[in-house]
């Protein structure tokens, strides 16, 4: 019994073993470097094979909403880059946000994206209250 | 060598004291709750989701804590040998395991509220990930040795060194580019950039939290190690025992060490 028990506990310390090892080659690799700036895509214009992350700032007036579809920019303060959505921003998603959207940067300069995640700061203030 | 069973008074004492810490932290959970939903403002850009803040960041924290007893404890077992270390070092790691966990767990929905996804692979979250299967690991890597004693030390090791994630998940926000927000409170900026009353109902919630994990943590560290299980599976018998000789790393063989350092009832180690 104390055989199979401690042969239980050996399989539950490999898994354990299994999972840190998947999180750190799975994720550190993309996790070191979570997202890139506008500059750094269209500076390094990686391949429409690769899935990348775009972070900056939503410009305040570009977001269009056409039927499933959210077309927006985003900016770093130095240059911008057209996103093309596909599928509804989160609620919280708006102009003058932080977002980091996933997808690939197509050839004709504009940005497919699937997936949109929006930042917020670190402040908290009472809603309906100035300052 | 642990000192021998505890005189009746002694044990009425830590059941008095583990009685009023149970009050303290109903009260001040009470008290958190009620100032989580009642008294605390709603997020100017988040609203009411922002609640989630009150136990999100007081598990972590507590978490945080957790884990530097472990390590502490887990400093004293290897120096000095002393079973009594690695109970604490072990309940410890229980409390911090569930922190750890309830914290992802209320940021996986507070993210998706907020952020739009569960899970995402930020430097935040992925060091976070590795801090639960670390302490987790330390539990679980006890049990793997045939001598209680040495898993004792090699859940030691694995406490003490794992500890070195807790700044890697602190300051991740600040070392990489992250969805997860830079600190709040614990962050460079005076005053931090928070409402006085959400500071205010946010530390109340940190000190129930920690006292409900004190709470938690006298009740792991006066329970019994675990058994192994007759072929029935019914646990054989720990209190009908005769005391055992407590285990030391140094001074038992492999063979009794296995019997003393599992089977020693709540009482043997005080």
């Amino acid at each position: 019994v104390t055989g199979r028990r401690r042969r239980g506990l050996l399989a539950l310390f490999a898994v354990l073993l299994a999972a840190v090892g998947l999180l750190v080659t799975g994720g550190l690799r993309g996790a070191l470097v979570y997202y890139r700036t506008p500059t750094e895509v269209l500076d390094s214009r990686p391949p429409a094979s690769e899935r990348v992350r775009l972070a900056g700032t939503v410009v305040p007036g570009s977001v269009r909403e056409t039927g499933t579809r959210t077309v927006f920019r985003v900016t770093d303060g130095r240059r911008t880059v057209t996103v093309d959505q596909h599928g509804t921003p989160p609620g919280a998603f708006g102009e003058g946000r932080d977002a980091v959207v996933e997808g690939v940067l197509r050839p004709d300069g504009v940005f497919e994206s699937d997936t949109v995640m929006v930042r917020h700061s670190n402040e908290y203030r009472a809603k309906g209250r100035a300052g | 060598m642990a000192p021998t069973a505890p005189s009746s008074r002694q044990d009425g004492n830590a059941r008095r004291r583990a009685r009023d810490v149970s009050w303290l932290a109903g009260g001040l959970a009470g008290a958190g709750l009620a100032a989580a939903v009642l008294v605390a403002p709603a997020d100017a850009v988040q609203g009411d989701v922002q609640r989630l803040m009150y136990l999100h960041v007081p598990a972590a924290w507590t978490a945080y804590l957790a884990f530097a007893a472990v390590a502490l404890n887990g400093v004293a077992y290897l120096l000095r040998g002393d079973p009594r270390f690695d109970r604490r070092a072990r309940a410890a790691a229980e409390v911090g395991v569930a922190c750890t966990a309830v914290a992802l767990v209320v940021g996986a929905v507070w993210g998706r509220a907020v952020w739009g996804v569960w899970w995402t692979w930020d430097p935040r979250l992925l060091a976070t990930a590795l801090l639960l299967l670390v302490y987790a690991g330390s539990l679980a890597v006890r049990l793997v040795p045939a001598d209680p004693a040495r898993g004792a030390r090699a859940a030691a090791l694995v406490g003490v060194a794992g500890f070195g994630l807790v700044p890697v998940v602190h300051f991740s926000v600040v070392w990489w580019r992250s969805l997860h927000q830079p600190a709040t409170v614990l962050g460079p900026r005076l005053p931090p950039p928070i409402d006085p009353l959400m500071a205010a109902t946010l530390l109340l919630c940190v000190a129930a939290a920690v006292t409900v994990a004190v709470r938690a943590y006298l009740w792991r560290v006066s329970s019994p190690l675990p058994v192994p299980t007759a072929p029935g599976g019914a646990p054989r018998g720990v209190h009908g025992l005769p005391p055992v000789p407590v285990a030391c790393p140094s001074a038992e063989p492999a063979g009794p060490a296995e019997h003393a350092g599992r089977l020693v009832g709540p009482g043997g180690r005080r």
